[in-house]
């Protein structure tokens, strides 16, 4: 089954994508495999929560996961950091996910 | 001048793998690096992740692999130009090339093999305004020199192990030193989030957290910094300061190699995948993460697999007039340059009576 995700890209585009349950993808693999964000600018350390290059906002009230220790020491770090940011490699796609809205944060440089 | 057969920029799997391939065929390498070890990325971001997808290995921490192919590699004595980026390249005459770190260090080989993973690792720099005017005239992405700092004021920004380690160990050194982190946490050995506290409660570190720096200010050289604290633009305030560092960790850049005339396309370099992973530049091979082709898979087997067909390339252009027959470990050992040989025990041809 797929959801639908709601993602805007850098350039401020929305992309609204249909992304599988049934595959073990998270976020991140969404919007690669879409291409919604240049190879190389995004999911630069494959999605172990080691970059922040892949950081979105979420703009829905989606109910999500709770951050572990890897994402939330990651986003001590990064750069572009707001209250609603995620790593989007740390959210899986399940069923929950129908009608999330994100917004992917500014590369870093 | 070193002076090799095949220059390798990038000690990442790939590379050090390139090391055993080129051996076997008695090709010599060496091998530059930005890092200051050998590994790349398994070294420098995850080595004490398992990988699931080395054929033969059930499973291996990277760390692990890395140690692995190091060994394997031993006995062709590869040399290592570390903590150095490849910077410039020159073509020469007779088809050879010239490559010369960001410290000068030049190297001459007539066979050039990028295998650069993600790029070089670089330090992560905070975006704030002005941050390039007081690059090396007070703001400084490393500290080389723990010297310089002496009896100066340093404020270090960051939350995990090298921010901890720096403000721990110039607490002696310099003057004055301010830790700034946007969260009260801190990741990092737990002894030296211990220290810092202590060396907090006995005042010679101070601690100001969530804070982060926002704006740099000076005429010629740094003078101040200003903080922001609780995320609060009406809590700002500036703090004097002679040094600020970020330690924000590295991440991977292409880098200076994007502008060596390679073709690239989504960040990586395009090479030919029906033969020898070669680019439009004859003599100059990508491998491993950093190349683009259809269907590219970025995986270690996978520039395991290109590595070794590029040393085959390699071989036919640094020697075209010899015949070459690949030949299986099996049957013919390996044979270091160090003269040690390892080969299959030889079985025994004996009657029984």
């Amino acid at each position: 089954m797929d959801v639908k995700i709601t993602i805007i890209d850098r350039e401020g585009t929305a992309h609204t994508v249909d992304a599988p349950t049934d595959m073990a993808m998270n976020l991140m693999e969404v919007i690669r495999s879409y291409e919604l964000a240049p190879e190389g600018t995004i999911g630069i350390c494959g999605g172990m929560a080691m970059c922040a290059s892949c950081q979105c906002y979420v703009q829905s009230n989606t109910e999500l996961p709770e951050k572990e220790d890897d994402e939330e020491a990651m986003l001590a770090e990064a750069f572009f950091v707001k209250d609603n940011s995620r790593l989007s490699c740390q959210i899986p796609i399940t069923e929950d996910l129908e009608g999330l809205k994100v917004r992917l944060a500014p590369s870093e440089e | 001048m070193i002076k090799t057969d095949i220059l390798i920029i990038g000690a990442g799997p790939t590379g050090l793998f390139t090391v055993f391939e080129a051996g076997l065929l008695k090709l010599k390498c060496h091998i530059i690096d930005a890092l200051p070890q050998p590994g790349g990325q398994l070294s420098e971001l995850y080595p004490k992740k398992p990988i699931y997808d080395i054929p033969g290995f059930p499973e291996v921490k990277a760390g692990q692999l890395v140690d692995n192919l190091m060994e394997q590699i031993k006995s062709f004595q590869p040399g290592f130009t570390l903590g150095e980026r490849a910077k410039d390249i020159e073509r020469q005459d007779d088809g050879s090339f010239i490559v010369t770190t960001d410290e000068g260090t030049k190297h001459h080989a007539p066979i050039v093999a990028i295998a650069g993973g993600l790029g070089s690792f670089e330090p992560r720099k905070p975006p704030i305004n002005n941050i390039y005017k007081f690059e090396n005239k007070g703001i400084h992405y490393m500290v080389k020199d723990p010297e310089k700092f002496r009896d100066k004021s340093v404020v270090i920004a960051g939350g995990g192990d090298s921010a901890l380690d720096w403000s721990i160990y110039l607490a002696d050194v310099a003057s004055e030193v301010t830790l700034v982190h946007r969260r009260n946490e801190f990741r990092g050995a737990l002894e030296s989030v211990d220290r810092v506290k202590e060396l907090k409660d006995i005042g010679k570190i101070k601690l100001i957290t969530p804070a982060e720096i926002v704006d740099v200010h000076g005429e010629d050289h740094l003078e101040s910094v200003s903080i922001r604290k609780n995320n609060n633009p009406e809590e700002d305030y500036t703090l004097e300061t002679d040094y600020f560092i970020p330690l924000f960790g590295l991440s991977p850049k292409l880098g200076p190699i994007a502008d060596w005339g390679l073709e690239i396309e989504k960040n990586a370099i395009k090479v030919d995948n029906t033969l020898d992973y070669q680019t439009n530049i004859p003599g100059i091979y990508a491998i491993g993460d950093v190349n683009t082709y259809p269907g590219k898979l970025k995986l270690i087997l996978c520039g395991f697999h290109e590595a070794t067909l590029m040393c085959q390339s390699a071989f036919a252009k640094i020697h075209p007039n010899k015949r070459n027959v690949l030949k299986y470990t099996t049957v013919g050992g390996v044979t270091g340059f160090d003269g040690t040989k390892k080969e299959a025990p030889k079985s025994v041809i004996r009657s029984i009576d």
